[in-house]
């Protein structure tokens, strides 16, 4: 069964998804990355969705999840490079993934989450 | 009707072709006024009559159909929306057409003489075709006219939507005129293609050119913050004009999730700092 990498980069991971998202993939994700920050002790994670152009309402969530189960277990999460047609396509789904912290790309992504940790917030949101 | 009828008619507009032509002009010429062409309605004149004559010679006049119509009708969609383009009304581009009745009619009581039975049913059958005509002509203009419509709708849709840079990361969106969802979709993906370009990191909607705020607007700008906000960038709604204020409080829209200010400038102030940036003076 394929699986998305999960890449440790110092005290954060790195989460590519290069392929579309279905459902089964999506949970077998959720699963792997808890066990990955338990294991790696990770404090940051990034989850890069540059390639992925379909969502529905269902990864949507399953994004949002992944995001509280990082912040549960103490790891800041942010999502990067989300494509236009992907973010509009989550606000007409009512989905604006309130809770969760996203960046440009992973440069972005990267001060960002270094600035959060650096902070020790553990709000959610961009604290706008 | 008869087949013969149509053949005598085609006949009377062969043979006197050249005195329908002439006056036929000369009316074209008193009705369209200024905008008379002599070449040119002198050439379109000509190739409708030939036309004419063809097609009534071979087809029936009560249900023009069959390729000799087809070419009428092309030629006359064809000088309708030329002539809509021109600027013509519908009247001046009809007149075309109508202005043909009287001379042929004056050719055909020649032709008949005293039979008065073919004479009505000549006319008649002229009259009602010529008519179609005429109303054909009026349909093309009005639809070349809608198609400029719609046209200018979408240019005003792509022209009234820029997205400006204001400085490294920050950028600005002035809106103006009314939200509807087709602009809304418009105005997010402008954005929302910019920000990738530009690695934006704030963006700021100026709304002082939007005349009203209701519900439906205010979700709409709502939902093109969180689209920026899914790719990474914070937006800043300025521009909030305070009758514009109390709308939207007495309507009980709640704009606490975003960053409000009243001026573009003060907008502006807060990106700067957000980007770590100073404005200093010059000593």
């Amino acid at each position: 069964m394929e699986r998305i990498p999960i890449l440790k980069i110092g005290s954060y991971l790195l989460v590519s998804i290069q392929v579309d998202m279905h459902d089964r993939l999506a949970m077998s994700l959720q699963d792997d990355l808890t066990a990955h920050i338990v294991k790696a002790r990770a404090k940051g994670v990034l989850i890069d969705i540059s390639s992925l152009e379909l969502v529905d309402s269902f990864i949507g969530r399953t994004l949002g999840n992944i995001a509280a189960m990082s912040r549960v277990l103490d790891a800041q999460t942010v999502l990067v490079g989300m494509r236009p047609a992907v973010a509009i396509t989550l606000v007409e789904l009512g989905m604006s993934l309130p809770g969760v912290r996203t960046a440009l790309n992973v440069d972005q992504g990267l001060a960002l989450l270094q600035t959060a940790i650096d902070q020790g917030d553990h709000g959610a949101g961009d604290g706008v | 009707m008869s087949a013969t009828t149509e053949r005598r008619i085609s006949q009377v507009l062969t043979a006197n072709e050249g005195e329908i032509l002439t006056e036929w002009l000369k009316r074209q010429k008193e009705e369209g006024r200024t905008r008379y062409d002599e070449a040119e309605a002198r050439a379109q004149s000509t190739q409708f009559l030939k036309l004419f004559a063809a097609a009534l010679e071979h087809g029936n006049i009560e249900s023009p159909g069959g390729q000799h119509w087809q070419d009428i009708f092309d030629m006359l969609s064809d000088l309708s929306r030329t002539r809509a383009r021109l600027g013509f009304s519908p009247s001046e581009t009809a007149v075309f057409i109508f202005s043909l009745k009287q001379p042929l009619f004056d050719r055909l009581r020649r032709d008949f003489g005293n039979d008065a039975q073919g004479l009505g049913d000549a006319i008649w059958s002229s009259t009602n075709l010529l008519d179609k005509l005429g109303l054909y002509t009026t349909e093309m203009h009005q639809k070349r006219r809608e198609e400029v419509i719609s046209r200018q709708q979408q240019e005003l849709l792509e022209l009234s939507t820029p997205v400006v840079e204001l400085w490294d990361g920050i950028l600005a969106l002035p809106l103006i005129g009314t939200l509807d969802s087709a602009r809304t979709q418009v105005v997010m993906e402008s954005l929302l293609e910019r920000i990738v370009e530009t690695s934006a990191k704030i963006a700021i909607i100026e709304i002082t050119g939007v005349p009203t705020v209701d519900t439906l607007v205010a979700q709409h700008l709502l939902k093109t913050v969180a689209a920026a906000r899914l790719m990474g960038a914070d937006c800043i709604i300025s521009g909030i004009r305070p009758q514009i204020a109390q709308t939207i409080v007495h309507l009980g829209v709640d704009l606490s999730s975003v960053v409000t200010k009243a001026t573009l400038a003060d907008a502006f102030r807060v990106a700067l700092q957000r980007s770590k940036l100073t404005v200093t003076e010059m000593s």
